[in-house]
């Protein structure tokens, strides 16, 4: 156990060294590349156009397999166009909603 | 033993390799969270060692559960990372960073990283957990960041008291509350920003912290650098990362964050029946208290003898009084060897040496706080997935 904390509190001294040299000028945080992808579905490309200007498509892959899948994700979307101000048209709502069913 | 020192020296020389600037996730692996639909990509992000991946944009990264066997403080570089909003000050410049205080007060303040590091430090060892940890075993499933119990995390924070802050300040008569508002915000200006409120006494009460530091070292990046809120025993939502602005107003914010998002049942034990919608609510507040077998995973195979199993257990700020272990299913509990206690807001780890004949052993953890609060046999359940503290088993087959 003791020889474990040692490890550790070397690697976390010397990442502390390199990140410490960083601190002088702006952060420059890069993420790794976005990798997760929509699966391909009905009206995939009125999903792309709308859902990912706020969010990673993963946010959909993980949820929940739910009994009543139509009623899940409008109520989904719904709520990302009144509480999250989603603009997304009226006409476009049914096809994300069939696409989001069907696909998840 | 070895095992773990290599992969332990492997993640850090791969961290250092990566360096500050990577792009590149490394190619990693995936893991299955034990529910449906719980595959996730092991990622790698700058500062951190490989993670649980949940979402990439905005970053939300799960601490892998076996690091809470290694000790009572998570390690900054596995420390969990949870966002709302996808526009994130990735190149925010800490000389330039200001804090600004404002509102129902005499005096505003705009603070420079300087100016709060040269006032006088506290430190304290607080568990932060995300209200939505283990949301992904709530039976009904409900939407939302779908974790298992890696949402959390406990190290030593150090900073200045807000109280301090608030003094230099002046907070005016008829204050009600303090919003607090971090450079992380929306993609559209038509979602609201998040921000956060606490009570004036709760502000001010010395414990609730602006923190700079964490396990000595700067904060993370994602964890909130070079500024974020501690409020001991609360959710990690209220513990707003990136902060930079706070005001004092004489009336309760009603913004989105407080008024209609994090929020749990008006009922004595904050549950409802599973599937209903409350009839009232109010904001999420403190832990609800918790424990864990750390030692040995779900589905271990295990030798049958002597053995010693190691833990976990928190609350929301009165401490853990006792922690019980069950090795038959709940029939029969035995009381276990709290290890230091590193402040009534910290991990406090437990250990009971065993003896597990051959068979399926159902290993249950059950702790008991100092207010008395016990954690229950059967869930709560809430729409949102918020409290889960359920008593904990661990299935293992002995041989």
């Amino acid at each position: 156990m003791i020889m474990q904390r040692t490890v550790l509190i070397s690697v976390t001294l010397a990442l502390a060294a390199v990140v410490g040299s960083a601190l002088a000028a702006p952060v420059n945080y890069k993420t790794p590349d976005e990798v997760a992808a929509f699966k391909p579905g009905p009206n995939l490309e009125v999903v792309q156009g709308n859902c990912t200007a706020c969010h990673s498509s993963d946010y959909i892959n993980t949820q929940p397999p739910m009994k009543d899948k139509k009623a899940f994700w409008q109520a989904e979307v719904t709520k990302m166009i009144k509480v999250y101000g989603a603009p997304i048209d009226d006409a476009d709502v049914g096809k994300i909603v069939d696409y989001l069913s069907a696909t998840y | 033993m070895i095992d773990r020192r290599d992969l332990l020296k492997g993640a850090g020389l791969a961290a250092l390799a990566a360096g500050f600037g990577a792009t590149k996730a490394l190619a990693l692996d995936t893991v299955t969270l034990p529910f449906a639909n719980g595959e996730r990509p092991l990622v790698k992000y700058p500062q951190k060692r490989p993670m649980i991946g949940l979402t990439s944009r905005p970053p939300q990264l799960e601490t892998p559960f076996a690091v809470f066997n290694d000790g009572p403080l998570t390690p900054n570089n596995a420390f969990f990372v949870r966002y709302h909003l996808s526009d994130l000050p990735y190149n925010l410049d800490p000389d330039k960073f200001t804090l600004e205080v404002k509102g129902k007060v005499d005096k505003p303040l705009k603070l420079s990283l300087k100016d709060i590091r040269k006032m006088k430090a506290t430190e304290i060892v607080a568990v932060n957990q995300c209200s939505g940890n283990s949301r992904g075993f709530f039976e009904p499933r409900v939407a939302g960041g779908q974790l298992a119990n890696g949402a959390m995390g406990c190290a030593r924070w150090r900073g200045v008291p807000l109280k301090a802050v608030l003094e230099m300040a002046g907070v005016q008569s008829g204050a009600k509350q303090v919003t607090f508002n971090g450079m992380d915000g929306p993609v559209s200006d038509k979602t609201p920003d998040f921000i956060k409120a606490l009570d004036l006494d709760h502000a001010t009460d010395g414990e609730v912290m602006l923190a700079y530091g964490m396990n000595g070292e700067d904060l993370p990046f994602l964890n909130g650098f070079p500024l974020r809120l501690v409020v001991p025993g609360y959710y990690g939502t209220y513990w707003v990362k990136h902060l930079n602005e706070i005001t004092v107003i004489d009336s309760v914010y009603d913004g989105f964050w407080m008024k209609s998002a994090y929020r749990i049942p008006d009922t004595p034990n904050n549950a409802i029946e599973p599937g209903t919608t409350p009839k009232a609510t109010i904001p999420i507040n403190r832990f609800t208290i918790r424990s864990f077998i750390t030692s040995v995973p779900d589905g271990a195979k295990l030798k049958a003898g002597a053995t010693t199993l190691r833990g976990i257990a928190f609350d929301g700020g009165k401490g853990i009084k006792e922690v019980q272990v069950s090795t038959d299913g709940g029939k029969t509990w035995a009381s276990t060897k709290l290890g230091k206690d590193l402040g009534k807001y910290a991990f406090r780890e437990w250990k009971l040496p065993v003896k597990l004949a051959a068979g399926t052993v159902e290993l249950k953890v059950r702790a008991t706080g100092n207010g008395g609060e016990i954690q229950p046999d059967t869930p709560r359940w809430n729409p949102a997935g918020y409290l889960r503290n359920v008593v904990e088993t661990v299935r293992v087959s002995v041989a």
